[in-house]
């Protein structure tokens, strides 16, 4: 989150004070975005630096000072709302990696481990729900509400996949192999170890 | 009173080599007030636990204990009485009659039950307007959009004095913000004192709930911790 250009975003609505910026960012935001009034004013004087706004007295950074935002200012805005964030690469994703290693690990029941997270990921998402409380939210908090479960639920949607396809895997080795799993303490590992072996 | 208790539920369908087990000793208790969805992949035997809960079929061995009462001691008479008045169903396709207005479709259920035709129909209007829809009341469901047909179909299985509810994908087909409407209302008759009961492979409609049970294999692999509240959300996040 760009605290630098949600600044720009409130004085591209008119003149404001420091403070003011502080309360109406984290309203905007349904409260889930704390900012300390500090980073605020650190903030502006570096956009005040970059001519992206303007004060009444520069040397000043006080609650009395209003801040505005000049026409580089809203230019830089323009640009910033229309350029995508930076998606194409994946991140590293330590779930990701903690899936793959149960597969490997010997005695490790990758499904046991897929549902650890799981439901972990769900009682995250329970409390981001009774954020939404009873009644429709703010616009604002609605919708980083909505951006937070989106991205849980993607994380619970990848591992019901990964474990619907270890699932398949392992019958797939079963169902192929000499019926040796049936005599393993882990058969899921054991399994995982075949097919890794047979690529 | 406990409104729902499962004790051992096992169902088996087929026999031989064809013998599926959906359900291996499942045991679920719902309070009064409180939400569980019920969450895992297909074939973890979620609907049949739905349909077991809702004495639609029969468990092969177990308990049902609906509202305190045990179904296996039950007349197919007393069991449809109890069905009526006590449990109510919403499916992910609605399932109301084509041929019945929105009031009509939700009054039915009452009036199967013996209830006076005009004491249902006001009863069945006065839900349909804590939904939101007492515009609604004269359309037929294919004059709905499908958010309406959905609380259409709650509104259905909560009027009168029922006191479980039973949904089986109950946002189906909709957007997510027409689905978490649909869950604000289940959540809204749980205020009420309903129980609910919500099998979904969603997790966004999952979260909605008190507590989430997953199941794996025809058995309860796991469950949520209660809910904590989303202060613990808010402390350690700072805005860049």
């Amino acid at each position: 989150m760009s605290v630098r250009h949600a600044l720009l975003a409130l004085l591209s609505q008119g003149p404001k004070y420091g403070l003011q910026l502080r309360d109406e960012f984290m309203a905007g935001t349904g409260e889930v975005w704390p900012l300390n009034v500090g980073q605020v004013y650190t903030t502006l004087q570096r956009l005040e630096r970059d001519g992206l706004v303007e004060s009444d007295d520069q040397a000043a950074s006080g609650p009395q000072n209003v801040f505005r935002i000049t026409t580089e200012g809203a230019g830089e805005l323009a640009a910033w709302l229309r350029t995508p964030p930076d998606l194409s690469s994946p991140p590293r994703d330590e779930l990701v990696i903690k899936v793959l290693v149960a597969l490997r690990v010997p005695g490790t029941d990758p499904l046991g481990v897929i549902q650890v997270h799981r439901r972990y990921l769900v009682e995250l998402m329970q409390q981001w729900t009774r954020l939404k409380g009873d009644s429709d939210a703010a616009l604002g908090q609605a919708l980083v509400v909505d951006a937070e479960l989106f991205r849980l639920d993607a994380a619970v949607r990848w591992l019901d996949a990964a474990a619907t396809r270890i699932t398949a895997a392992d019958a797939r080795v079963t169902a192929t192999g000499a019926g040796a799993t049936a005599a393993t303490p882990a058969p899921a590992t054991k399994a995982r170890r075949r097919t890794g072996a047979a690529r | 009173m406990t409104v729902l208790e499962l004790r051992k539920i096992t169902k088996t369908y087929g026999e031989g080599p064809a013998e599926v087990r959906a359900l291996r000793g499942v045991d679920l208790t719902v309070e009064p007030g409180s939400m569980v969805a019920v969450m895992g992949p297909s074939g973890s035997g979620k609907s049949s636990l739905l349909t077991i809960a809702g004495s639609l079929e029969d468990p092969t061995a177990g308990e049902v204990v609906v509202g305190g009462t045990r179904l296996a001691g039950l007349s197919r008479n007393q069991r449809a009485a109890l069905r009526r008045r006590y449990i109510g169903y919403v499916f992910q396709d609605y399932n109301l009659l084509p041929g019945l207005t929105a009031l009509e479709n939700v009054s039915l259920p009452l009036e199967l039950d013996g209830t006076p035709s005009r004491r249902a129909q006001t009863a069945a209007a006065a839900t349909l307007d804590d939904l939101g829809l007492a515009d609604r009341a004269d359309h037929f469901p294919d004059g709905l959009s499908g958010g309406e047909r959905q609380r259409v179909a709650i509104a259905r299985a909560v009027v009168g004095e029922r006191r479980l509810l039973l949904a089986d994908e109950p946002s189906g087909a909709l957007d997510s913000v027409t689905g978490e409407s649909v869950m604000r209302l289940i959540r809204a008759a749980c205020k009420r004192g309903v129980a609910a009961v919500v099998v979904t492979h969603e997790a966004q409609l999952a979260a909605w709930a008190d507590r989430v049970v997953f199941l794996r294999d025809g058995l309860v692999a796991d469950q949520t911790a209660p809910v904590s509240g989303p202060e613990s959300l808010l402390a350690p996040r700072t805005a860049q």
